[in-house]
């Protein structure tokens, strides 16, 4: 049964001519069409989730890999035109054409989002424990007691100290932030939670915990989730299936220890051997 | 309710044009009646049906330079010379206050152009201006109460870009103020909001009730009379219609409260049940007093009447000091503090 | 009863970077195996050994053949990640001769997490993992420390213990006790015969020619990516080795 799947997603940034899906891309090895100067992000790029399970989607800069993730969020940011279907279970229709009140009901109750700038998921200028807060207050919760019960439990559930709930949210620490992120990603307990590049720009020991924390809460919720990285070992330890992406195409999709050690496509390969 | 005694003129003229004419000698000579320009006049009406069509929502206007400094009322100026009309009786108070220097030249102004009655009396008044207060007496639903509003957006709070809060309001995201409410009450223990209390109209607007006191915003829920908020350096004019559902934002277990003055009454008449300022006086003391200096006069009188004093009407929810109000307090005891 | 059937697996390997090299990684090999079976895969190095329990678990894919496993009537060489991610979680384990390292986590939650995913209590599964690596002669104090800085045949006996510890119906072990010296490995030898179900089947690969005379029930030998011959324990036994 799927949970969450993509179908053809595509964003152009620019004035794309018609044409520029055919000249771009991992054959051709760009993302920008020769004909019309566009930016093709991702291009007829699908895949799906099933409950409880995590995908990784990996790739380097340029790869689409977070244009997918953005769009998989619905919080895809406009400027580019986009094209493709985003269905999720219990819910009719493709989610990119849905009305604002839908997609927003959606981000606040069944897909949360850890995005990859902390100024992008977080309001700096909120206490940490009210950033967590936004999300059930936009669900509606009205119990103070209740919201701040929660706020404990989800801090504590990411390992960010209690005592610090009420300290503004610019004066944590990079991996505090981005579990602070999680946190507020799963409190509403979602179906699904799509991570962009959640360990880039921590220190080593820091991501591993952040890592180590994502890993024990998905377990405990089996909570679905999209794994967005560069880092190969982020995903191979993270993810139980991978999709490997190229100037905005799918290469290659399959099981993580499969595609690692097996890689098929020729980029893959490379990817794979560049490891350090 | 009972019709008040108010003379209804009648004007025979073919056109607009003409019964203004026949107006003409009624105000200030050289100038419209009521200052406006009838085009003015009926982009405010315009305006204001907007705002009574969609309460809560705040509809922009092209503001007018008027004889007065900006944020010092001219929006609420505005509205009130837009709805006066010359059988009209005008009141208009600052801070409670009628006889305040602001409320005064209101007051002038209008009785020079448009050469209405005025009033102190809240309960003889059709148009009433307010900065900052609701009268203590219950309102009727053949009056207006126009609020003068410095900020019109609850929302400037908690972001400082309009065009975000324009699309907050459009998509009923409110998000944002309630986490400025919880941080609230995490900073302080309880809601400690103490004017400009953001406010939920008819399920779906955040409105700000501008300055007014706690102790007032009960009053716009479920009212009988009609609000009109107006501001002229914003350039927005907002409203409440009659019977509106109007309903603070708190917490199920933090909930919005009033001021209290437990131990204090007014020194000048003796009542516990009015919102209540501290003020020095000559002799260098201090002490308390009825904020709605009009309604203070009437109880120095008859320190017994109660705010519906000029109503038939029962079950009154107007405030604290009201039968039916949340508060539970009823009539004025003499100050035994509770 | 027979629990797997392996019937002309082929792997080959396109190595892009050779300039598409082509290395035959198995070549038409097939077998069976039946329930409660220990089969021991014996070869020269690179003669497919590690690869052919790679297939099996789905590491790698099979360019073509079979592999039926019978319990639940799938071809694990074409069924879709999915189920083989399924399969893993509940029949199938598999121990590579490496530890793949999880940053911070303890040698006990290591071997404790495959009995967790099967819905034990989080109490009785650390409880059953310190036992596994009593038995395995892992030293006290490291079964709370994280297996990243664990000598080899250390961090050996954690892999070992977390493959077996849900005792899967079929257990996959690529030389589990190359790094362990002669009474560990004893010991691991022990523990195997002991912890493990008599239905559970195993298929490894054993450096040691003593181990697998301890262990197997049946021999399979590769040479050159082929299956050279697939013969009992007392057969294999009894070779004078040249």
């Amino acid at each position: 049964m799927t949970l969450l799947e993509a179908e053809g997603l595509e964003t152009i940034y620019g004035e794309p001519c018609g044409d520029c899906t055919d000249y771009t891309g991992d054959r051709a090895g760009t993302n920008q069409c020769p004909e019309c100067g566009s930016v093709v992000a991702c291009a007829d790029v699908s895949l799906d989730v099933e409950p409880g399970e995590v995908l990784g989607i990996v790739g380097e800069s340029g790869s689409g890999k977070s244009s997918v993730a953005e769009l998989l969020a619905l919080e895809a940011s406009g400027d580019g035109q986009v094209d493709g279907e985003v269905t999720l279970a219990g819910h009719d229709g493709n989610l990119l054409d849905a009305d604002y009140q839908t997609r927003h009901e959606i981000r606040t109750d069944e897909i949360g989002l850890v995005h990859q700038h902390i100024r992008d998921g977080l309001d700096l200028s909120f206490t940490g424990g009210g950033n967590v807060a936004e999300k059930l207050l936009a669900a509606g919760w009205r119990n103070f007691g209740d919201v701040r019960e929660r706020v404990r439990e989800l801090y504590a559930a990411t390992e960010v100290p209690v005592d610090r709930m009420d300290d503004p949210t610019d004066t944590y620490s990079g991996g505090m932030q981005r579990r602070v992120q999680i946190a507020r990603a799963l409190a509403t307990d979602p179906e699904v939670i799509v991570l962009d590049e959640p360990t880039t720009g921590l220190d080593v020991s820091v991501q591993a915990r952040v890592l180590d924390t994502f890993r024990r809460v998905q377990r405990e919720q089996n909570v679905a989730a999209v794994v967005v990285s560069h880092d190969l070992s982020v995903v191979r330890l993270l993810a139980d299936r991978t999709v490997v992406m190229r100037h905005g195409e799918v290469v290659e999709t399959g099981l993580t220890d499969r595609v690692m050690e097996d890689p098929h496509h020729e980029y893959t390969q490379t990817l794979i051997n560049s490891v350090i | 309710m009972t019709d008040t005694e108010r003379a209804v003129t009648t004007l025979e003229s073919d056109s607009i044009d003409d019964a203004v004419a026949e107006l003409a000698d009624d105000g200030l000579s050289g100038y419209n009646f009521a200052y406006l320009d009838e085009h003015t006049k009926r982009e405010v009406r315009r305006a204001i049906l907007k705002g009574i069509a969609i309460p809560g929502h705040q509809v922009p206007y092209a503001s007018r330079p008027m004889p007065l400094a900006r944020g010092w009322g001219t929006g609420g100026i505005q509205a009130s010379l837009s709805l006066l009309g010359p059988d009209d009786t005008f009141k208009v108070i600052d801070q409670g206050a009628d006889e305040s220097v602001n409320a005064a030249n209101i007051r002038r102004l209008a009785d020079r152009t448009a050469d209405v009655d005025t009033t102190s009396d809240t309960t003889n008044a059709d148009v009433i201006q307010t900065r900052h207060r609701i009268p203590e007496e219950v309102m009727g639903d053949d009056q207006i109460l126009v609020l003068q509003v410095p900020i019109t957006d609850p929302l400037r709070k908690v972001d400082g870009s309009d065009a975000a809060n324009r699309r907050r309001h459009a998509h009923k995201n409110y998000g944002r103020m309630w986490v400025h409410l919880y941080e609230n009450v995490v900073e302080w223990g309880e809601i400690k909001i103490s004017s400009r209390y953001p406010t939920m109209v008819a399920g779906r607007y955040l409105m700000d009730p501008s300055p007014i006191p706690r102790w007032d915003v009960p009053k716009l829920d479920d009212a009988d009379n009609l609000f009109v908020f107006a501001a002229g350096r914003e350039a927005r004019i907002y409203a409440v219609p009659p019977h509106t559902e109007v309903e603070p934002l708190a917490f199920e277990d933090e909930s919005f409260q009033v001021e209290r003055f437990p131990d204090q009454s007014c020194d000048a008449c003796g009542s516990d049940d009015t919102f209540l300022t501290e003020v020095e006086t000559d002799d260098g003391r201090r002490v308390y007093s009825c904020n709605d200096t009009s309604f203070c006069a009437k109880r120095q009188d008859d320190p017994a009447i109660p705010k519906d004093h000029h109503r038939d009407a029962s079950g009154v929810d107007w405030g604290p000091g009201t039968p039916d109000s949340e508060d539970g307090s009823t009539a004025p005891s003499g100050g035994d503090g509770q | 009863m027979t629990l797997l059937t392996v019937d002309a697996l082929d792997k080959t390997f396109d190595v892009h970077a050779m300039g598409d090299q082509r290395v035959v990684g198995l070549d038409d090999v097939s077998f069976t195996v039946a329930e409660g079976d220990f089969l021991a895969v014996v070869g020269e190095s690179g003669s497919g050994k590690s690869s052919l329990l790679k297939c099996l678990y789905r590491t790698y894919e099979p360019d073509s053949g079979r592999i039926e496993y019978h319990p639940t009537g799938d071809d694990l060489a074409t069924c879709d990640g999915r189920t083989v991610i399924s399969l893993r979680g509940e029949e199938i384990g598999y121990a590579s001769q490496f530890l793949d390292e999880i940053p911070r986590v303890p040698a006990v939650d290591v071997v404790a997490r495959p009995l967790r995913e099967q819905g034990m209590a989080a109490d009785e599964a650390r409880e059953r993992a310190r036992d596994l690596l009593a038995a395995l002669n892992l030293p006290e104090q490291l079964w709370e420390a994280y297996p990243a800085t664990f000598s080899g045949g250390e961090r050996q006996r954690v892999n070992l213990a977390q493959a077996i510890a849900p005792r899967p119906r079929l257990l996959l072990l690529d030389e589990p006790t190359s790094a362990l010296d002669p009474d560990t490995r004893a010991a691991a030898i022990d523990l195997l015969a002991t912890y493990l179900d008599e239905d559970t089947t195993v298929v490894g690969v054993f450096h040691n020619r003593d181990v697998v005379e301890q262990v197997a029930d049946r021999v399979l030998e590769l040479d050159d990516a082929q299956r050279v011959r697939l013969v009992p324990i007392h057969e294999y036994v009894g070779e004078v080795v040249a």
